[in-house]
């Protein structure tokens, strides 16, 4: 069993990449303190803030001080509020989390069944409108779906809110906002795997024991077809993260999305990497549940399994 | 007999396009315990013609004339539940490529029991002991482990004998074997062959065996269709058949054979290709290639006569 050792490594490297391309990026694109504060402050003060913060040191030893600190758990501290950068992160993880998984949830739900419609329905009017449809949430930009949503069902119909938390009503134009693109996505990838797989020669099989058609996709096709899916699913899940970022903006929803916006603008260094560990860490597992699913889906990658034959 | 094909015609939609006919005016019959071998080259039609009997062809194609009769029931003219119904107990089909035949995800046992449960009604547990009894019945070794297992950690030939324990499962009327043992070697296939054989007599199922392959025609089939161009040429029983092959296209095919008694450097060749299905010569399909091709043979269709169609035997006879 040398996959779990591997897959472990493999993941400590990311994070390590992650962290140190962040930490040098972030220092090379402006002194934090100048631009955190007002632009009349005195030398004096300046060079206090600096010395406070850390950022008189040389790089290496900031950068060596921030992994000390990181092995104890310890993300560094806010500049804009002197709170500790990990608790503030951490508060918002709730909100981005329920967005996202609502999001995801309903680009499962609408992406894969429209995905296997139109795949069984190949080249009729049912694949058309799918497709269509598709490339239509497909390429519509985030931020111009959400203001288009907020048009018609906050100012003009007055059904839902357009901005803030606080209800379940609050958080329906969001998710809808962030779920359409990615289901567009799902429902594309799911077409193309069903139709590679009912091509195959096992359907025909299948269909030579006189399985009905439910029974035919559900128990022959449904399973082989996932195994693709899934793969991507787990790729995917980096970009909703990226895409949840401009949703939360446009419906000011208060997730680590529009904290991130806030921190970037204002070399809060502290709390952007925190925020980038955490997002990297969320693809890095996403990425090791995939690989156990994938496993657990096709017998032909299951660890052990016996001697393979072609 | 089990099963009685007269004057099939098979014809593909093409969208935005006129339709092709890959099979016109196919009879064939078969009776219990008996092999019927189809042959022909590729594209002659006699996967097509299994497929419809099988009642898989593709989405666009359909019997657009004839009758298939199974054990007395047209199937041609039967609503499409009803013939699903009557082919999920009557009719088995064995294919080429046997991996890619069984679903990589479900095991061995699983996808036999499941063509049990199916086509017999039977319960989860008596469906798995039947799979199992009958996958030590095609000779796969330690059946109770080997149903566990799945596809991938079977050999080639291993499979096809699951396949063929899939379409015996049910005890079927009809086995339908599409070029089953084409792409096996040479032992396995004799051996693939005999299975096939031996199960027919104890089950009393009729054959229908489709390959290129005469020397596997003459070694397991009682009776010989010979296709071209979507028509039979030439049906016969097998010792006359290659005794006395009437048809130009039968002989062709027969001295196209290897002979070890003969010591030609070459093989002798049939000229010209088959004509695309969309592109078929009006009158006798073979009559470009055939060197006793007449006038009448590019204006009008040969009518079977004897056992064969052909103008030069139907004007001798």
């Amino acid at each position: 069993m040398t996959w779990l050792p591997v897959r472990l490594a493999r993941a400590a490297l990311t994070m390590w990449l992650v962290v140190t391309f962040v930490f040098v990026v972030l220092r090379l694109t402006g002194d934090p303190a100048a631009i955190l504060l007002p632009d009349d402050i005195d030398a004096q003060t300046l060079a206090f803030y600096r010395e406070k913060w850390g950022l008189a040191d040389p790089l290496w030893q900031q950068y060596l001080k921030y992994w000390a600190g990181l092995l104890h758990g310890d993300f560094g501290i806010s500049f804009r509020n002197d709170m500790d950068a990990f608790a503030l992160v951490w508060e918002r993880v709730p909100k981005t989390a329920l967005l996202g998984g609502t999001a995801l949830g309903i680009a499962l739900f609408i992406g894969i069944p429209a995905g296997i419609l139109a795949a069984i329905w190949k080249d009729s009017w049912i694949d058309r409108t799918i497709m269509t449809s598709a490339v239509f949430g497909f390429s519509m930009p985030n931020f111009f779906l959400g203001i288009l949503l907020i048009l018609a069902f906050s100012l003009r119909l007055r059904w839902l809110p357009s901005s803030g938390s606080g209800t379940w009503a609050h958080l329906v134009l969001p998710a809808i906002t962030l779920g359409t693109g990615f289901a567009a996505q799902i429902a594309r990838y799911s077409r193309s795997s069903m139709i590679e797989v009912l091509s195959r020669a096992y359907m025909r099989t299948a269909s030579s024991k006189g399985t009905g058609p439910v029974r035919r996709v559900a128990l022959h096709a449904i399973p082989n077809a996932a195994v693709p899916v899934v793969t991507v699913l787990g790729i995917q899940v980096g970009q909703l993260l990226g895409w949840a970022v401009v949703t939360e903006t446009v419906f000011a929803w208060p997730g680590i999305g529009r904290l991130l916006t806030h921190s970037v603008a204002l070399r809060d260094l502290a709390v952007v990497q925190c925020i980038m560990i955490l997002l990297a860490l969320t693809m890095v597992t996403s990425n090791m549940i995939v690989d156990i699913l994938y496993g657990w889906l096709d017998p032909r990658v299951r660890v052990g399994a016996g001697t393979a034959q072609k | 007999m089990v099963l009685t094909v007269e004057n099939l015609e098979i014809t593909i939609d093409r969208p935005g396009r006129a339709p092709v006919r890959p099979v016109r005016d196919v009879s064939l019959s078969v009776a219990p315990g008996e092999t019927l071998a189809l042959v022909g080259e590729s594209g002659c039609g006699k996967s097509m013609t299994c497929l419809a009997l099988a009642g898989l062809l593709p989405r666009r194609g359909r019997i657009s004339a004839g009758a298939v009769q199974l054990e007395g029931t047209d199937l041609a003219r039967l609503p499409a539940r009803q013939a699903r119904q009557l082919r999920r107990k009557s009719v088995a089909s064995v294919f080429q490529d046997a991996t890619g035949g069984l679903n990589p995800v479900r095991t061995v046992g699983w996808q036999i029991a499941e063509a049990l449960r199916l086509r017999k009604g039977l319960t989860r547990l008596e469906a798995r002991a039947e799979a199992i009894r009958l996958m030590g019945m095609v000779g796969l070794p330690d059946p109770e482990r080997r149903a566990r297992e799945f596809p991938h950690q079977f050999s080639g030939g291993m499979n096809q004998r699951a396949m063929i324990a899939l379409a015996v499962a049910g005890n079927p009327r009809l086995l339908i074997a599409d070029e089953a043992t084409t792409a096996l070697d040479v032992t396995l296939q004799a051996q693939i062959l005999d299975l096939i054989g031996e199960l027919r007599d104890r089950l009393g199922m009729a054959v229908l065996f489709v390959t290129h392959d005469l020397g596997v025609v003459a070694q397991t089939a009682d009776k010989v269709a010979v296709m071209y161009a979507g028509r039979v040429v030439e049906a016969n029983n097998v010792r006359a058949l290659f005794a006395a092959p009437r048809h130009p296209y039968t002989r062709g095919l027969m001295s196209a054979l290897p002979r070890p008694d003969a010591d030609e450097e070459r093989l002798a060749t049939i000229a010209g290709h088959v004509p695309p299905i969309d592109k078929l010569p009006s009158g006798c399909a073979f009559a470009p290639r055939c060197a006793e091709a007449h006038a009448i043979c590019t204006s009008a269709a040969p009518a079977f006569t004897g056992s064969a169609a052909c103008h030069n035997l139907a004007a001798g006879a």
